[in-house]
C-alpha cells in the first residue's frame, strides 16, 4: 500500500476526517477500557452517552460548550490566517483575574451597568493580554506560539498571587479562593433548574458575527491570503500588521468573554484551578470543526462531552478525571493523521495500466 | 558576596538548568532534520510520571531513568508517525501531543500523587569537586547532570566531526537533495524525532527522580516550551545550548536568591520570572540586526514527501 497525490484535494474527505477520526478514537477508547479491566462497550456508554442522558445533561453540555465556544470564535480567524495563537488559555485566565476583581469590587454597588462593566472588563483584559503577543508579533517579530504559550504560565502565576493575596477571601478559612461573587454580579441564568447563563447565547452570537465577517466580508479572503503567504498580502496590499492586530484582539476578547462566562457563571468566584484547559481544547474544537463557524459549534459539543464523560468515569468507573485529556489528545492526532486523505488517496496497488517500475 | 554562596549558586544553576539541556539538545537534533516537535512538554511529562511510576514500584532509580526515556521516545512514535508518515501539519501535531501528553501523564500518575522516594544522591567526583567555585556545580552532582554533560558532549561532537551529523543537517537543509544523494530522509527524522523523545523522557526523569522526587500534575511547568525557545536563542548550535541551559537556569532560581537577600515579593508572582525572561530573550535574538532568518534549518517545519 503506498499513498499518492491528490490533483485536487477532497473536499468530501475535508468534511469526512473529523468524522473518521470520532469514529477512531471511539475505537481506540474502547481499547484503553478494555486494557483497564472495563468492559469496553458499558464504559464507552458512560463516557458518550450517560452524560446526556436528560436535559439537566444537555444543560451541562451547553455549560461547556459556552467557553470553547467563545474561544473557538477567536482562533478560528486566527488559524485561518495561520497565526499560531495558543495563548487563549492565558487571556482566559488573565481576563477572569481582572473580570474577577471588578466583580469583587462591584459587591456593594447595585445598577444595570454592573454586569455589562463586568463583560467589558473580561473582554479587554483578554484583549491586554493577547496585546502583548500582538505587539511582539509585529514589532520584534517573535515567534507567537512561544510567546503565547510563555504569558499563559505567567498569566496562571498571576491569578494565583491573586487567589493567595489580595483578592483571597478575608472569611475563607485562608483557602486560595475569592470570597463569592454577589447575586446581582453574576449572568443571568436562563432556568433556574439548570446552570446554563446567557452567555451561551452571547457564544452563538459571536460564532453568527464570525460567520458573517468571513462570509460577507474582505476578511475572509485576506486571511487567506495572509496564511498563504505574508508577504503576498503585503504586495496585495492588505495592512497585514493591522489584520494580525484585529485577529489576536479579537480573540483575546473572545477569551475574556468565556473567562466570564466561567466566572461569573457556574463557578461564581475566583479559584485557582478556574480553567480546565478550555483555551487549549478549544484549539481542538477549531481544528474538528475545519475552522468553520457551524462545524466548531458541532466540534465544542464534542469536546464539552469530553469534559462530562471524564466526570462520568470517575463516578462510574473510578478512573482519573484526566481521561479526558487523553480522548481530547486521540482526537486531535487521529483527525490530523486522517487529513492525509484530503490532499493524498491511498493505493492498495499498482494500478494495470500503470508505468512499469523496476 | 562570600565564595560559598556563589558556589550555592553556580550548583543550583547547573542542577536547575540540567533537564533544560536535555531537552534541548533533543529538540535541537529533530529540528536540525527539519522536524519541528512542539509535543516536548507533553513528553517530559510521560517520561515523568512513568519514570517515578518504574521506579516506585521496582524501588529503583536506574529503571526509572530507563523507563522515563523509553516512555517519552514511545510517545514521540505517535508523533513522528502521524508528523511525517502521514505528512501533517508539524505545528498542530505538536500541540497534539502536548495535550496527549499532559493527559496520559496526568492518568498514569494519578495514584501516585503524593507519594515520595529516596532520591538521587550527589556523587562527588575525587578531588574534582574541591576546586573552589565551579568544583561543586559540575563535579559534585548526581549522576544525571554528569548524564547531561556527556550527552552535550556527544552531541556536539556528532554535529560537529561525524558524517551522522552531516546527514542529519543535509536532511534538515535541503530533503530534496538528501533524498537524491541516497539518504532516507524519513529515517533520518523518525529516528531525530525519537532521540529527542527519549532526551525529554530522560529530562521527565530528572523531575521526579531527582529535581524534586516526586510526581505531580504538570510537574514540568513549561520547560518543554521554554527549551524550544532556547534552541532558537542558541541558533541551534550546541555549544550555545549548553550556555542557554545555564542562562535560563539562572532564571529560574532567582527568586530563591531574592528571598534569600530579604525581598518580600510574592512567590507567586517571583515565579513568572523564567518565562518572562524568555520572551525578553526571544525579543532580544529577533531584534539584533541580521537576524532574519537566525540560521534555523531551511526546511524546518515543512512536510516531506519523498518521490516513488
Amino acid at each position: 500500500m503506498r499513498i499518492e497525490k491528490r490533483l485536487q484535494p477532497s473536499q468530501t474527505m475535508v468534511y469526512l476526517s473529523p468524522i473518521l477520526a470520532l469514529v477512531l478514537t471511539v475505537f481506540a477508547g474502547g481499547l484503553l477500557f478494555a486494557a483497564l479491566g472495563h468492559p469496553p462497550l458499558e464504559s464507552l456508554a458512560i463516557f458518550f452517552i450517560e452524560p446526556l442522558r436528560d436535559t439537566y445533561g444537555w444543560s451541562e453540555l451547553a455549560v461547556k460548550v459556552t467557553p470553547l465556544l467563545l474561544c473557538a470564535t477567536g482562533l478560528t480567524l486566527c488559524f485561518k490566517a495561520k497565526i499560531w495563537n495558543i495563548g487563549a488559555e492565558g487571556q482566559f485566565v488573565f481576563a477572569a483575574l481582572i473580570g474577577g476583581a471588578v466583580s469583587l469590587q462591584l459587591t456593594e454597588v447595585q445598577g444595570f451597568w454592573v454586569l455589562p462593566v463586568i463583560l467589558l472588563s473580561g473582554a479587554l483584559a483578554g484583549m491586554a493580554w493577547a496585546g502583548i503577543a500582538a505587539l511582539l508579533l509585529t514589532h520584534f517579530n517573535t515567534n507567537e506560539i512561544l510567546t503565547t504559550i510563555m504569558l499563559n504560565y505567567i498569566a496562571v502565576n498571576l491569578l494565583l498571587w491573586g487567589v493567595h493575596g489580595p483578592l483571597k477571601d478575608p472569611a475563607g478559612f485562608n483557602f486560595p479562593e475569592s470570597a463569592l461573587f454577589a447575586e446581582h454580579t453574576l449572568l443571568p441564568l436562563l432556568s433556574f433548574d439548570y446552570r446554563v447563563t446567557v452567555a451561551l447565547f452571547i457564544a452563538l452570537f459571536m460564532v453568527v458575527v464570525i460567520w458573517v465577517l468571513l462570509a460577507r466580508s474582505l476578511l475572509g479572503f485576506q486571511l487567506r491570503v495572509l496564511g498563504e503567504n505574508r508577504n503576498a498580502a503585503r504586495f496585495a496590499g492588505f495592512n497585514s500588521r493591522a489584520i494580525i492586530w484585529f485577529l489576536l484582539l479579537f480573540s483575546g476578547a473572545m477569551a475574556g468573554l468565556a473567562a466570564i462566562s466561567e466566572t461569573n457563571g457556574p463557578v461564581g468566584q475566583l479559584i485557582p484551578t478556574l480553567s480546565l484547559g478550555y483555551g487549549y481544547a478549544a484549539i481542538i474544537v477549531v481544528f474538528m470543526g475545519r475552522m468553520h463557524p457551524l462545524g466548531i459549534v458541532l466540534a465544542s459539543m464534542l469536546l464539552g462531552l469530553t469534559y462530562l464523560g471524564g466526570e462520568m468515569a470517575q463516578i462510574d468507573l473510578g478512573l482519573p478525571k484526566s481521561i479526558t485529556g487523553l480522548f481530547q489528545g486521540m482526537l486531535l492526532f487521529f483527525l490530523l493523521g486522517c487529513d492525509l486523505l484530503i490532499h493524498y488517496r491511498l493505493v492498495l496497488k499498482e494500478r494495470a495500466f500503470g508505468v512499469a517500475t523496476t | 558576596m562570600d565564595l560559598a554562596l556563589l558556589e550555592n549558586i553556580l550548583f543550583a544553576t547547573v542542577r536547575t538548568g540540567t533537564p533544560l539541556l536535555l531537552v534541548a539538545l533533543g529538540a535541537m537534533i529533530s529540528e536540525r532534520s527539519g522536524v519541528l516537535n512542539l509535543g516536548q512538554e507533553g513528553m517530559i511529562l510521560v517520561g515523568a510520571a512513568c519514570a517515578f511510576i518504574a521506579a516506585y514500584s521496582a524501588d529503583s532509580l536506574m529503571l526509572g531513568v530507563v523507563i522515563g526515556a523509553l516512555a517519552g521516545a514511545l510517545v514521540s512514535l505517535i508523533f513522528a508517525f502521524v508528523a511525517l508518515t502521514l505528512i501533517s501539519n508539524q505545528v498542530a501535531t505538536g500541540l497534539a501531543l502536548t495535550i496527549f501528553g499532559t493527559g496520559l501523564s496526568a492518568f498514569l500518575g494519578a495514584e501516585y500523587v503524593g507519594q515520595s522516594i529516596e532520591g538521587m544522591t550527589r556523587v562527588e567526583l575525587p578531588l574534582l569537586h574541591k576546586i573552589p567555585l565551579i568544583g561543586p556545580a559540575l563535579f559534585g552532582q548526581d549522576l544525571m547532570v554528569y548524564l547531561g554533560l556527556t550527552l552535550f558532549a556527544l552531541v556536539f561532537w556528532t554535529m560537529r566531526s561525524t558524517r551522522l551529523g552531516l546527514i542529519i543537517r543535509a536532511v534538515g537543509e535541503n530533503p530534496q537533495v538528501a533524498h537524491a544523494l541516497g539518504y532516507k530522509v524519513l529515517l533520518v527524522r523518525y529516528a531525530a524525532v525519537l532521540f529527542g523523545g527519549a532526551m525529554a523522557g530522560l529530562a521527565g526523569a530528572y523531575l521526579s527522580l531527582s529535581y524534586t522526587p516526586m510526581w505531580a500534575e504538570g510537574i514540568s511547568a513549561g520547560r518543554g516550551w521554554i527549551a524550544l525557545a532556547l534552541v532558537v536563542f542558541a541558533s541551534w548550535r550546541t555549544e550555545r545550548i549548553l550556555m542557554g541551559a545555564w542562562l535560563f537556569g539562572f532564571a529560574s532560581i532567582l527568586h530563591l536568591l531574592l528571598q534569600g537577600f530579604g525581598y518580600d515579593v510574592p512567590s507567586n508572582l517571583l515565579a513568572m520570572l523564567p518565562y518572562a525572561v524568555t520572551i525578553v530573550v526571544l525579543v532580544f535574538m529577533m531584534s539584533r540586526k541580521g537576524a532574519k532568518g537566525l540560521f534555523a534549518p531551511r526546511s524546518l517545519g515543512q512536510p516531506y514527501h519523498p518521490p516513488q
